[in-house]
């Protein structure tokens, strides 16, 4: 369905030709789920119909303890400084952010009174700023009040430069206003079509002003708090030890009628995915077991137990194939893979469609990844609304081999094939991980019965993902003609990680291989069209050149997109979470509950 | 048995630490990755911020310096901060030292208390049925790495029969005999599959070690002179065999308070061992340098120890 057709619909609802109703059927029929038809419709200016969490308990209290088991454990627990998400998971116990990502994507109010748009007038109709309306009489664990001074002090705090918080890059383009005690105005440097970003999620969890206010800059490191935090959450601290253990004791005074159910959390750190899965799947020791990278078959094993049941949760994860557009093995200006030499082969439309035609997806997700990851086609796979339908896969060696006869790529006496003195002769790296090297196996098999001849090289994981200058075997160098791995959007919102085909993104020795552009590959139209996308206030027309952009990276075969990866999560049978792919896993545990 | 051979030794030790710690220290420096690794890969932590982050950890000075840095601040007893937690190094390691020497030194007690008097009765008697079943054990123990017989004790106690739980809590809730009772159903195991490790090796060799002595004409001399069977293997052979047994023990004891890394990691028992293993991971270099410094100190601490013992206990060897 094309973006006119669209537009179209949604107008007939707005002015009330066609039914809330008809609409959702309409788009069901073209293949868009009822959720993201609902989301076109709300981002559109239609009142949403809220789906709310279906929260059983009738009081506050009485569930005892709740026990979650994480494989990596939280050293610290301020939000601005957590490097990873057993931080931010630690974090969000205690602090929460204005609104959080429900799992399909939409905006959950926490600390907000409502959600801004385009209909209530929080949001700006040029994008220029946004109204955020805060919850009054939400009390710091502490118990003092929660007002607009303490949002506008965490953007003063984050974008300070001398804290050096990790979440800064959601506070440096844009200005916190105090309009009234519970009123904030949030104003860009330019239209931005995606303002949910500050005080919102993952980055978005607020500090309170009168316990960090002498620790800004600095002196942010030092704050006592940074270990003992103060928050707003369903949980106030009790116990803290990094790397190990934080516990929690239920806040009575929590905004949100009969929550939490439970009367006090404790999250134990530390050991490995498969004995946590065990945890809680065949002796039900805890109740929760966060982020099990485990193979399914394993999993599914320790299911059979009966004691709990595994969570798959959608998120931004698309495992892929890069293809180098540099060459790697000419070395120009004292670096290899350098803008100026450009890839041999791969830069050959040819070969790209012949490799692309080589990626068995379905016995990668059949045999190594079972129900945790799906074959895709897309490169962004989710939230459901950006989910291109205009691109398709295929696995088909006889047509490599055809369009490679065509294309001239003659098989020599070692069965490889070569066309102008250049082999099809590739090195194929990635991390050392079990899955990704049974998944380079698969590759190299389909590979070698086209003629094309691929060479596994397997990285350690923290030489591979690392921003070492000196080493040259980190991804982000890329030294090698193809490599794999996982990446995924943070935000509901694609366009920032969509940065990662523009052309002055290359990642190039001038910027030390900071570059989001790893495969280095030069498309005006693309640059074009993502900056237009950068500027487009209609959430429609945007969601359409986000597609659009994600069918230009697939379709010119920049990157193989394989699998759709999910968050994988275990818990006992009677525990109802509320889990999301955009979010921690701890978002809104006051949520939690268990089934009598 | 001097005071200068002490303070001889007390002075070897200074460049022998000073050497173990350039060491640490530059192979460190050298390993890839820093503590923001993670956030290299993540679009919305702009390069500056990370740049940032490392400066203000110092991480932008040349090894050298840092190296010097952290050297003065040992010298004044300033242990640092854990660039990961910010939390003071001296703080985390006196968290986890409690249940480390809980753990470990039960473990340890337990595998002396039964290899000694095991080793003892497999050398009295050896090749009967007793020094083979001994000798079994001592084999699948020695044989056996704690990851497998932690892992055994795991599916056996808590997953087929649910006798014990296997994620070791620092924090048991009760009081009084239904703590106490907790805390030693969580310790079995790891504290079991550790004595085994532990022990095995000391039954070998508290066994050869009593051979060694029971041959020797001393006894057989007081055997003749009619001193009852008991008498002289408690008094001759019991006390000159154990010499060297003191010893090892001494050498084992560093271990004690170095934690056990793969145990600690399978039960998730909160010790040194744990710590030093998510620290590595994280590239926490001071929380890293601590412990491996302490270790070094122990260590070297412990053999002098031992060597003096060894003085003590067998008046013919001299040092000097």
């Amino acid at each position: 369905m094309e973006e006119t057709d669209l537009r179209r619909l949604i107008n007939n609802v707005k002015r009330g030709r066609l039914s809330r109703r008809g609409f959702v059927k309409r788009m069901a029929a073209v293949g868009i789920a009822a959720p993201i038809a609902n989301q076109l419709l709300s981002l559109s200016g239609v009142a949403m119909a809220a789906t709310p969490f279906d929260y059983k308990p009738t009081k506050r209290g009485g569930g005892g303890t709740l026990k979650v088991l994480w494989w990596q454990a939280p050293t610290l627990l301020n939000p601005h400084f957590a490097t990873g998400t057993k931080d931010q998971d630690g974090s969000r116990i205690f602090y929460q952010p204005l609104a959080g990502w429900d799992a399909e994507g939409n905006l959950i109010p926490q600390l907000a009174a409502e959600i801004p748009s385009l209909e209530n007038g929080g949001v700006a109709k040029d994008g220029t700023s946004v109204t955020w309306k805060l919850k009054k009489g939400v009390k710091w664990h502490d118990g003092q009040p929660f007002t607009a001074d303490d949002v506008v002090f965490n953007w003063a705090y984050a974008s300070n430069p001398a804290t050096a918080a990790v979440t800064s890059g959601s506070y440096t383009y844009n200005k916190a206003i105090k309009v009234d005690d519970y009123t904030v105005r949030v104003e860009f440097n330019k239209p931005t079509p995606f303002w949910a970003d500050p005080f919102v999620g993952t980055n978005g969890m607020l500090i309170p002003k009168h316990i960090f206010a002498p620790f800004i800059g600095a002196k942010a490191h030092a704050a006592p708090a940074n270990l003992k935090p103060v928050g707003t959450g369903p949980f106030k601290f009790k116990d803290f030890r990094p790397s190990e253990y934080v516990s929690g004791v239920i806040n009575t005074d929590y905004y949100e009628p009969n929550k939490p159910y439970f009367d006090a959390i404790e999250m134990k750190g530390g050991g490995d995915a498969t004995s946590a899965a065990r945890a809680v799947l065949e002796t039900a020791e805890y109740d929760y077991a966060w982020n099990l990278q485990v193979e399914w078959t394993v999993l599914k094993q320790l299911e059979k137990a009966g004691k709990g049941v595994i969570e798959l949760v959608s998120s931004a994860n698309v495992e892929h194939i890069q293809l180098n557009n540099t060459d790697p093995n000419k070395v120009v200006d004292g670096q290899r893979s350098s803008l100026k030499a450009p890839h041999p082969t791969l830069t050959d439309p040819a070969v790209r469609q012949a490799l692309s035609l080589l990626i068995d997806k379905d016995s990668v997700q059949k045999y190594i990844y079972g129900p945790e990851a799906v074959a895709t086609p897309n490169y962004v796979n989710a939230p459901p609304r950006y989910y291109s339908k205009n691109t398709h896969w295929e696995f088909n060696i006889a047509k490599a081999n055809e369009i490679l006869d065509k294309a001239g790529y003659k098989k020599g006496s070692d069965g490889i094939r070569a066309k102008g003195g250049h082999q099809l002769k590739y090195v194929f790296q990635t991390s050392i991980n079990g899955p990704r090297q049974k998944n380079q196996e698969i590759v190299k098999q389909a590979c070698g019965k086209a003629g094309i001849d691929i060479v596994i090289k397997a990285i350690p994981a923290s030489v591979f993902f690392s921003s070492d200058v000196g080493n040259p075997d980190t991804y982000p160098k890329f030294y090698a003609d193809l490599q794999m791995y996982t990446t995924g959007s943070n935000y509901p919102d694609p366009w920032q990680w969509m940065q990662s085909f523009v052309s002055t993104q290359a990642s190039q020795k001038s910027n030390n291989w900071e570059g989001r552009n790893i495969t280095r590959w030069q498309s005006p139209a693309y640059d074009k069209l993502y900056a237009e996308a950068g500027n487009e206030m209609d959430p429609v027309k945007r969601t359409a050149m986000l597609i659009k952009l994600n069918d230009m990276v697939v379709d010119n075969i920049v990157v193989i997109p394989e699998l759709h990866r999910m968050n994988v999560s275990a818990q006992v049978k009677n525990l109802v979470t509320r889990l999301s792919g955009w979010e921690d896993d701890m978002w809104d545990v006051a949520s939690w509950y268990r089934n009598a | 048995m001097s005071r200068a051979y002490l303070f001889r030794r007390t002075l070897i030790a200074i460049p022998s630490l000073l050497g173990i710690s350039a060491i640490i220290f530059g192979i460190l420096a050298a390993a890839p990755g820093d503590p923001f690794g993670q956030l290299v890969t993540n679009p919305n932590v702009p390069p500056a911020v990370i740049a940032q982050l490392r400066a203000s950890l110092g991480l932008n000075q040349p090894i050298y310096l840092r190296y010097f840095h952290w050297l003065i601040a040992m010298l004044h007893g300033e242990w640092g901060f854990s660039f990961t937690s910010r939390m003071d190094v001296a703080t985390l390691i006196m968290q986890r030292l409690p249940v480390t020497l809980a753990v470990l030194g039960t473990a340890e007690v337990i595998a002396v208390l039964i290899a000694v008097p095991v080793g003892i009765l497999a050398a009295v008697r050896p090749y009967s049925l007793f020094d083979q079943i001994a000798n079994t054990f001592a084999y699948v123990g020695f044989a056996l790495p704690t990851f497998f017989t932690g892992i055994l004790a795991i599916l056996l106690f808590s997953v087929r029969l649910h006798w014990l739980p296997f994620v070791f809590q620092d924090h048991v809730s009760g009081t009084g005999w239904v703590w106490i009772w907790k805390e030693v159903k969580q310790s079995i195991m790891p504290v079991m599959v550790l004595a085994l490790f532990q022990g095995a090796p000391l039954v070998r060799f508290v066994r050869s070690s009593m051979l060694d002595v029971i041959r020797l004409d001393y006894v057989t001399t007081a055997r003749a002179k009619g001193i009852g069977k008991r008498r002289v293997l408690m008094r001759h052979v019991v006390r000159n065999g154990l010499i060297p047994v003191v010893t090892l023990v001494a050498l084992q004891l560093p271990g004690v308070f170095g934690g056990a890394i793969v145990t600690e990691q399978i039960f998730r028992v909160p010790g040194m061992g744990s710590l030093l293993i998510s620290a590595l991971l994280e590239n926490d270099t001071p929380v890293i340098m601590a412990i491996t410094f302490v270790f070094a100190i122990l260590v070297i601490v412990f053999n002098l120890i031992a060597d003096l013992l060894y003085g003590w206990l067998d008046p013919r060897i001299n040092l000097r």
